[in-house]
């Protein structure tokens, strides 16, 4: 089980309070599917994504990003429990979407830069630091029940 | 690869960061020790607190081996062609896929702390970009 110290929880949720989670996960999304285009091949019923635009402005990333920001803050809720929190989308990822554990690694580190552009300076390296583990743990959980 | 348009936001990027080139160094060296603690191993001879002179210095370093690599982005084997000897002969920093994913992330970090939105989609897929190639030359010599 992971350890958050009172100070991490305290980042942690100080951050979350500021965000707005369907602009930061349609953001967040957006950029790891023009960042790592590889990625878009599990959104091949997305309709258009052949452009920076198309991507950033597509209604079905911004809701999707939506979906997964939001499941986001579920965790969040439940840091001391991580592993139960995602189990069945452990499973979904695993056995139905097909999508390699690397990859909740780099949208992570996306989510951490998103977040950053929109608080600037008040996301010191302490807070980095605890969302950084805060990403890399919800990666490790999201990859836990994969066979 | 790097399109003409990476390099050119490439640039204009660091262009805007007018003279804070040290202090991003310093800040994403900061960072990358804070948030992934095993990077410290290389550095045991250092003073690590935050602000150390230390930090200051190496920061520059590398702040001024990557505005060199910007300047030199179509040669990029050459322009760093001494930086890959050292890393794989003296160094020997875990192969830079890896450590430099921590730095290029905690880079990237206290760029868009500076910039704001400025820090695009496009330009973060550039500069993301462009750090995945400045380690591939890095690692070039390692085996």
């Amino acid at each position: 089980m992971v350890h958050w110290s009172a100070e991490e929880k305290q980042l942690i949720t100080s951050v979350w309070a500021k965000v707005n989670v369907e602009e930061c996960g349609a953001e967040a999304l957006a950029r790891l599917l023009l960042v790592y285009p590889w990625t878009q091949r599990f959104f091949s019923d997305f309709g258009n994504l052949s452009s920076p635009t198309a991507i950033i402005g597509n209604p079905k990333v911004r809701a999707h990003g939506k979906k997964v920001l939001t499941s986001f803050g579920e965790a969040i809720k439940n840091l001391d429990n991580l592993k139960g929190t995602y189990s069945k989308l452990s499973e979904l990822h695993c056995d139905k979407l097909h999508v390699d554990p690397e990859n909740f690694r780099l949208l992570g580190d996306i989510l951490v830069i998103v977040l950053v552009s929109h608080l600037g300076r008040d996301f010191t390296p302490v807070c980095q630091s605890a969302w950084q583990k805060l990403v890399g743990v919800v990666a490790h959980a999201l990859a836990h029940k994969y066979h | 690869m790097l399109t003409a348009e990476d390099k050119k936001l490439i640039q204009q990027i660091w262009g805007k960061l007018g003279g804070a080139e040290e202090e991003v160094g310093a800040d994403a060296l900061n960072r990358m020790f804070h948030a992934y603690p095993p990077t410290k191993t290389y550095f045991p001879h250092f003073d690590l607190s935050p602000g150390s002179d230390q930090i200051r210095g190496h920061g520059k370093k590398v702040v001024a081996a990557l505005t060199t690599a910007i300047k030199n982005m179509d040669n990029l084997s050459q322009a760093l062609s001494e930086l890959s000897n050292l890393h794989a002969y003296n160094l020997r920093v875990d192969p830079p896929c890896f450590s430099l994913q921590f730095l290029s992330q905690c880079l990237q970090v206290s760029l868009a702390t500076r910039l704001g939105k400025d820090y695009s989609p496009e330009v973060h897929s550039a500069v993301d970009k462009f750090m995945s190639a400045v380690a591939s030359v890095l690692a070039e010599k390692y085996r």
